[in-house]
């Protein structure tokens, strides 16, 4: 029978490509290790190598096609003794199902004590105002737009619009970026302002930390936050510090940005989420987006800001499309939560990739008859409390979801305040998901079962509800 | 900032940043006309013992054994016999082999992420049989031919790129960063340059401890760029540690050029000068060369005369990793120009010359090799790859954490019923 030739995957987290290109036509043979064809996704270009010998039997996707899933045959190998008249039967009986299922992992649910508490609600503070995001005016046109684009269009904007914004760091200007945000802005804005770096995030994060008090306002990308780990002492001691400690006369304006979390298959040392890290430290701001909208608005004024921010990304977000609105200037507040879905049963709180979970878990809650209220806290510090007790007071019920490490986390802080300042309105304890307490391993089954599910909110959620 | 003094003399030009450039980028011709190749043999052979004040001008130079015929000449030739240097062949071509069917292995999604050597493989092949039993690396990516030359069974690393039930590090670390004690081999590490500090820590604590094992640091050229290398190079020099300090420089770190982390200096090797290390520069790609000097700085080193910075110079042919297209930041061709050729070709010239190896017997080789690597493949694919087969067991996230395992992960251990 003949061998399907299937569209590869350069990165676990490639889920489709364009065929650029085909190399060889039908007929043609091919040895392992022939180039065949040229495929590219917004990352890179890449050109798939046959795996077996054979004879090009049929071309399945044409070049130029865009989209094409991975694992999608794109052509039929004959191999020896097969003929053209073995083609047909091939096409129609593979189905090709398993290639990518997963062993279905086992699912470990928190279990939350349900504890009866038949109290009376007594107010505990006065009400508080919540501030909303600028308005966008009616009809407005409402773009798809990926967050890899909202990044890069924020900072092209910024840098169009002040001359003292300058972005740095390793891969950023001739590749475009590791993870192509800075895609096209070597190209716009030269050099001298889109800056290659020798490999030391302690070196580079300290020449920004030096250029920012110079008056500059630079942008700092780290390839991943994990390799920040080595500028933590920039970062702290001096970005967070130095305008407390110099009396106020100069500060860092600088933003430090890039992927943030787990990603795929990249294990312990690359897949940490940093949240509840910088979220400890006064004198920094720190934001995590969710939405392609958030990460444009938000990055745009991280980058006016006068104060340090922590801008924290997520690798597995990037290619995501979400709807942003065509404003010539479209700026968000930092320090504001956002409701993404409102709800009266229970309250939801999430961040960054964390509302993934917190979305599916609303929508499978909808079909059992409760109506989740779903909170985006968008900036970690300031963290909105404002907004999650008012939405307490409503749905009397908390769930956190998050994927960093489970001690000390950010839904520790939110249950912790949400205990002092509205313990009255519970009903049922906090509860708090996050990974498990174990570095991240590579293995996918082991992955899996260290990061949080939508099962585990699901089960959360109805035991905050007393509905198991 | 604000205060601006404006001062009454004449203002002198605006300064200038100046942003350092490779001679080439795609769609250019490729041009190493600037890489000084001295002839083989042509470079001293200093005593072990040599001041260092004295052999700077290595720093500057490049040990070549293999000439254009090759033949192996001067004062560094001589440091092995047939038999070695057949054996020496045959681990970089299973490297090479190795390479290959692993970077296809991950095309078919049998894994999610692969690094070759192509082109480097003399490096660590090489530098291995200089080592003795007990003697630690603390080796990047780039390296396992350290693993392959010291008989480290191919079917456990594919075992590890593979990530099953057999990885020997339990589903728990990345494919290609291996580690093995027994052999020598640190765990590598997925930030770049940490280890080459703690090598220099590792080589200190076997001189506290009496012992006569010594360490050696691996790095690239981009990575010396980063605090951990300056440091190790700071605690070697002042405690005189036995520790070869070996950069890597394959010209190219992702898409940075080797222009970027070195600056001015005219050779990474040179950076050894300052801290008053004897630096040595060696071809990369000519097997005798690596092992004559990896044996020098390592008899130093065993000898309490200190560590020695060695820079081998190479260049990476293959792309970054397998999620990396070289095509994006320099011209596809330039691995044909590169001017110290191929290290497997080179070695097999020079054994044909020598008259201990033939095409017929290369052409043997080749399909024994690949034959043992097709075993191992087909040994380890047995117990599962990435997405199919056996994988580590779900206990495995939680063993291995602490010593010993602490209550709260007994708990959730327990909960998850594994």
């Amino acid at each position: 029978m003949p061998t399907e030739i299937l569209m590869p995957a350069l990165s676990p987290t490639m889920e489709e490509g364009n065929l650029a290109k085909w190399l060889k036509k039908e007929g043609d043979n091919v040895a392992p290790g022939d180039i065949i064809a040229e495929i590219e996704t917004d990352k890179a270009t890449m050109e798939v190598e046959a795996v077996d010998e054979g004879t090009i039997g049929r071309i399945l996707i044409e070049e130029g096609a865009e989209g094409v899933k991975v694992n999608t045959p794109i052509a039929l190998l004959l191999g020896d003794g097969e003929s053209a008249s073995d083609l047909d039967n091939a096409a129609s009986d593979s189905p090709n199902k398993d290639r990518t299922a997963e062993a279905p992992a086992p699912e470990d649910a928190p279990k939350a004590e349900a504890k009866a508490d038949g109290g009376e609600k007594v107010p505990a503070a006065p009400k508080v105002e919540v501030a909303s995001d600028p308005d966008i005016p009616e009809g407005i046109e409402m773009v798809p737009t990926t967050v890899r684009e909202a990044l890069r269009d924020a900072m092209a904007e910024e840098m169009r619009r002040d001359g003292d914004v300058f972005v740095m760091g390793e891969e950023v200007a001739e590749y475009q970026g590791a993870y192509k945000i800075t895609q096209g802005l070597l190209q716009e804005f030269g050099d001298k302002r889109v800056v290659d770096t020798p490999i030391t995030e302690h070196g580079f994060a300290g020449v920004g930390i030096g250029a920012a008090f110079a008056g500059l306002k630079p942008i700092v990308e780290f390839m991943t936050f994990n390799f920040a780990m080595q500028a933590m002492d920039q970062i702290i001691n001096s970005a967070a510090k130095t305008l407390y400690m110099a009396g106020g006369q100069m500060g860092a304006p600088i933003v430090f940005r890039g992927p943030n979390g787990a990603a795929a298959r990249v294990a312990a040392q690359h897949s940490q989420d940093y949240a509840a890290w910088y979220g400890h430290i006064p004198g920094l701001k720190v934001v995590m987006p969710y939405t392609a909208a958030d990460a444009k608005g938000l990055l745009k004024a991280a980058i006016r800001d006068p104060n340090p921010v922590v801008f924290l990304e997520n690798e597995i977000l990037y290619g995501q499309s979400f709807d942003v609105p065509k404003l010539e200037d479209f700026v968000l507040p930092i320090g504001k939560a956002r409701i993404h879905k409102q709800g009266k049963d229970a309250t939801i709180v999430s961040f960054g990739i964390g509302m993934t979970y917190a979305i599916k878990a609303a929508e499978e809650l909808a079909g059992e008859g409760i109506d989740v209220e779903i909170i985006d806290l968008r900036t970690i510090r300031p963290m909105d409390l404002d907004t999650v007790i008012e939405s307490v007071k409503k749905t009397n019920r908390l769930v956190t979801v998050e994927e960093g490490f489970p001690q000390s986390s950010v839904g520790d802080h939110i249950a912790a305040q949400v205990m002092q300042r509205a313990f009255d309105y519970l009903d049922a304890p906090v509860v708090t998901i996050a990974g498990k307490d174990v570095p991240m391993p590579y293995a996918a089954n082991l992955e899996k079962l260290a990061l949080p599910s939508v099962v585990d909110v699901v089960e959360a959620v109805k035991a905050v509800s007393y509905r198991n | 900032m604000a205060s601006d003094p404006k001062s009454k003399a004449a203002s002198p030009a605006p300064l200038r940043l100046h942003v350092p450039e490779p001679e080439v980028r795609p769609g250019d011709m490729p041009d190493f006309s600037k890489v000084e190749i001295p002839k083989a043999g042509s470079v001293e052979r200093p005593p072990i013992d040599a001041d260092p004040e004295s052999i700077r001008k290595l720093a500057f130079s490049i040990i070549r054994v293999l000439n254009r015929k090759g033949e192996a000449v001067g004062p560094w030739a001589g440091s092995l016999t047939d038999e070695e240097l057949v054996q020496g062949l045959r681990h970089m071509m299973t490297l090479r082999a190795f390479d290959a069917r692993m970077q296809m292995a991950q095309r078919q999604g049998k894994t999610s992420f692969y690094m070759q050597h192509l082109g480097e493989e003399a490096v660590s092949c090489a530098f291995r049989k200089a080592l003795e039993p007990g003697d630690m690396n603390f080796p990047t990516y780039r390296q396992a031919g350290l693993l392959i030359a010291n008989g480290y069974p191919m079917v456990d690393m594919m075992n590890q790129i593979y990530s099953n039930e057999l990885d020997p590090l339990h589903g728990r670390q990345l494919p290609v960063l291996y580690s093995s004690k027994e052999h020598g081999f640190f765990t590598v590490s997925g930030n770049l340059a940490t280890q080459f500090v703690q090598a220099v820590g590792w080589a200190m604590a076997s001189a506290i401890s009496g012992d006569t094992r010594i360490a050696a640091g691996w790095i690239g050229d981009g990575s010396t760029a980063e605090s951990d290398f300056h440091s190790a190079l700071v605690f070697a020099s002042t405690y005189k540690a036995p520790v070869v300090l070996n950069v890597v420089n394959n010209q190219w770190a992702i898409s940075t050029f080797q222009g970027i982390a070195r600056g001015g200096a005219g050779t990474f090797a040179a950076r050894g000068l300052g801290f008053g290390i004897p630096a040595l520069r060696v071809d990369g790609n000519d097997y005798l060369a690596v092992h004559a000097v990896g044996k020098w700085a390592i008899e130093r080193a065993r000898s309490n005369l200190g560590p020695t910075l060695v820079e081998y110079v190479t260049y990476r042919t293959g792309a970054h990793s397998t999620s990396d297209d070289p095509s994006a930041y320099r011209p596809k061709a330039e691995s044909d120009a590169w001017p110290l050729g191929d290290p497997v070709i080179r070695l097999k010239n020079h054994l044909t010359v020598r008259g201990a190896w033939s095409e017929e017997r290369h052409n043997q080789a080749e399909a024994e090799i690949l034959d043992e690597v097709i075993s191992a493949q087909k040994e380890a694919e047995k117990h599962g790859t990435l997405h199919t087969g056996g994988r580590p067991s779900a206990r495995d996230i939680f063993e291995g954490l602490y010593e010993e395992m602490p209550p709260h992960l007994r708990r959730q251990r327990q909960q998850a019923g594994v």
